[in-house]
């Protein structure tokens, strides 16, 4: 997916793009308003990250004067109380928000959830072997089966997708799973990629297990 | 604690007194002035008629043969009797020798020439008596004749004295219509002052809109310094929230920073310890933004249950709105959040009572294995609106209701997951400032949590 972050921090700023490069979506930045108009005038976004506090004017003013001109789904920033300030993003045309310092499993959810609900977009679909994995719909699309997915299964399914050939260990799987307050252990892991095994019966990709190091998945 | 007399004396009961006393002397002194003027004019008059009658007497005296005559006049006595029914005494003498009348009668000692007026008393009364001498010639000779008249004085005390009670009277009911009168111009001078008063009484805490009102020049340096006050208050309450969002910006900013690094080292460090540690500092991280944002929360509920505003809330929306808003963070957990929604509807402040029942399904969330589910239901019966969240999580243990509202105590079996223990907190206070409350429940074998959040329906 390609993102735009409106965010002033530039450490921050910096780790979300790195971050969410992990997953491998593309994110450009800008660091204030006028940036982002520049951004938005040349490129189109799946999504837009819009911090509130920004040095050229509030991002939730920024969003009322623009949501007629711009289509793309917003999801905003912010550092403030839920009760004094969450509801007026939503108010004014935000998508959803989210109070920084934020879960990346969380923003990922959020972001799915929110281009699911504006219909979502195919551009994101993955072929495997003979089927179609679309991360967005949480669905994986085998000749005339449509299987739903759930969201760990999703989640593994795209680490596994977008790491094609490559060991992931059951830690690096653990870290990308779940948000950090679940205490789950590597066993869940297995639970996981056992049912995985089972839905992509005969779509010609396996998930093997590399003994002491992981699984790998191969197409 | 009370005051002086002067702070728990009302001003108007102050001034009423005060008015009250100024009008009883005024009466009391112009009441003895009328008794005083109505004695001296009853008495003068007295004095008149006698001086008249006794002239006339002595007009009357003529001189026969050398012998001195007297004819007494009827009007003189018709006179007298007008102004009372007074007992009257006379006495003529000629020289040292009594011609007519009271023998033992003792006039004033004559002044030739002049009429000689005296109190005395007589025959057991105070008399009022007047002598004057003529002198007649009788033979050639000036004989000296005094005409002395006395009267009795109870007709013209009655007379001053009846004067003297119509005059008590009118006194006393200028005593009772100007103390009404002043009672009435008390209140009315003071009823800007108790407008505004009950004005301010009505307003709510957070109400700091300057006093528009109109009042008499006297309240207007009050008005104005209420004013101040309640705009410096203003911009001290607004720099409060202002500072508040500022620090959640300053403190969480860095903490999303220091998160996002973590998450990256995470994901590019190969050594099982290093990645562990990197764990216990992004739960921290958590654990310091949540609680952050839990104070936060909770000074808010606290300034907002002062100054409550009721509308009408949609209970099931309300509910469908906040289980929309976690969804995303149940799914990550593949925790299915179920609806079950009958139409009801409470009075309240939609933001209080959305973040009450967000701190709960939050919860919920948070304490349930994965791949659960989580159902938010409203009901409404017995004038109690009720949104109940019940999940599958390990229940509330052994602790009371009581003590999972405590503040910073969290559940016996919250291990391992991040939290401030505030949310129970918050719920429950925002719901007792409505006039409802949270109830607490586990199923009968102790697992899974019942959390109901109850208001009273409209």
């Amino acid at each position: 997916m390609r993102f735009l972050l409106v965010e002033d921090n530039h450490e921050l700023a910096e780790g979300v793009v790195q971050r969410l490069g992990l997953d491998g979506h593309a994110v450009d930045h800008a660091a204030t308003l006028g940036d982002a108009e520049d951004c938005l005038a040349v490129a189109d976004y799946d999504l837009i990250l819009l911090d509130v506090m920004l040095p050229d004017g509030d991002g939730r003013d920024f969003l009322s004067r623009h949501r007629d001109r711009i289509e793309t789904p917003v999801i905003v920033l912010t550092a403030r109380s839920q009760i004094s300030d969450r509801v007026g993003a939503l108010d004014q045309g935000a998508d959803d928000y989210i109070t920084k310092p934020f879960d990346f499993s969380e923003l990922e959810a959020r972001c799915r959830a929110v281009l699911r609900r504006r219909g979502g977009t195919a551009k994101n679909e993955i072929t495997l072997g003979q089927a179609v994995f679309d991360p967005t719909a949480g669905t994986l699309r085998h000749g005339e089966e449509v299987l739903d997915l759930r969201n760990r299964e999703i989640r593994l399914l795209e680490v596994f997708a977008r790491n094609p050939g490559q060991i992931l260990s059951k830690g690096q799987l653990l870290d990308r799973l779940f948000s950090m307050d679940a205490d789950v252990t590597e066993n869940a892991i297995e639970v996981y990629v056992g049912r995985l095994r089972k839905k992509l019966d005969g779509v010609g990709v396996r998930i093997e297990t590399v003994r002491g190091l992981g699984y790998r998945m191969d197409t | 604690m009370s005051g002086g007399p002067e702070e728990r004396w009302s001003i108007a009961r102050r001034l009423t007194l005060f008015l009250a006393a100024m009008v009883a002397i005024l009466a009391l002194v112009s009441w003895g002035m009328v008794t005083s003027f109505a004695r001296e004019a009853a008495g003068r008059t007295q004095d008149n008629i006698l001086a008249a009658s006794a002239t006339s007497i002595a007009e009357t005296l003529r001189s026969e043969s050398g012998e001195v005559r007297l004819e007494l006049p009827y009007s003189a006595f018709s006179m007298l009797g007008a102004l009372s029914e007074d007992r009257v005494f006379y006495r003529v003498a000629v020289g040292d020798e009594v011609l007519t009348g009271h023998a033992d009668l003792e006039g004033p000692d004559v002044v030739p020439g002049e009429v000689v007026f005296a109190t005395l008393p007589y025959r057991g009364a105070v008399v009022r008596a007047v002598s004057l001498q003529r002198t007649i010639l009788s033979d050639g000779a000036a004989v000296p004749v005094t005409v002395t008249l006395a009267q009795t004085r109870e007709g013209v005390q009655a007379i001053a004295a009846g004067l003297s009670r119509q005059a008590a009277v009118l006194s006393v009911l200028v005593f009772v219509l100007a103390v009404g009168i002043a009672a009435f111009a008390v209140r009315a001078s003071l009823r800007p002052l108790n407008t505004m008063a009950q004005h301010l009484a009505t307003r709510g805490p957070s109400d700091l809109r300057p006093l528009r009102r109109q009042g008499p020049p006297e309240l207007m340096p009050l008005v104005k310094a209420l004013n101040r006050l309640m705009e410096r208050l203003g911009g001290s309450l607004r720099r409060s929230e202002d500072f508040i969002a500022e620090a959640a910006h300053r403190v969480r900013t860095p903490l999303a920073v220091v998160r996002t690094q973590a998450e990256i080292a995470l994901h590019s460090v190969e050594e099982e310890g290093q990645k562990q540690t990197l764990r216990r500092v992004i739960r921290a991280v958590d654990e310091s933004s949540r609680s952050a944002s839990q104070l936060l929360d909770h000074a808010m509920v606290s300034f907002r249950a002062d100054d409550l505003t009721r509308e009408r809330l949609d209970l099931p929306a309300l509910a469908g709105n906040v289980a929309e808003a976690l969804r995303p963070t149940a799914q990550m957990k593949d925790i299915d959040i179920a609806l079950d929604l009958d139409p009801a509807t409470a009075l309240g402040d939609e933001i209080l009572i959305q973040n009450a029942l967000r701190n709960v399904l939050d919860n919920a969330i948070k304490y349930s294995p994965a791949e659960t589910k989580v159902t938010l239901s409203v009901r409404n019966g017995g004038g109690e609106a009720r949104v109940t969240v019940v999940d599958e999580g390990p229940g509330f243990g052994t602790a009371s209701a009581g003590e999972l509202t405590e503040r910073f105590r969290r559940g016996a079996r919250a291990e391992g997951v991040v939290g401030s223990g505030l949310g129970l907190t918050i719920a429950e206070e925002a719901l007792r400032a409505h006039g409802g409350r949270l109830d607490l429940s586990g199923d009968e074998d102790g697992r899974g949590a019942c959390v109901s959040l109850i208001l009273p329906a409209v």
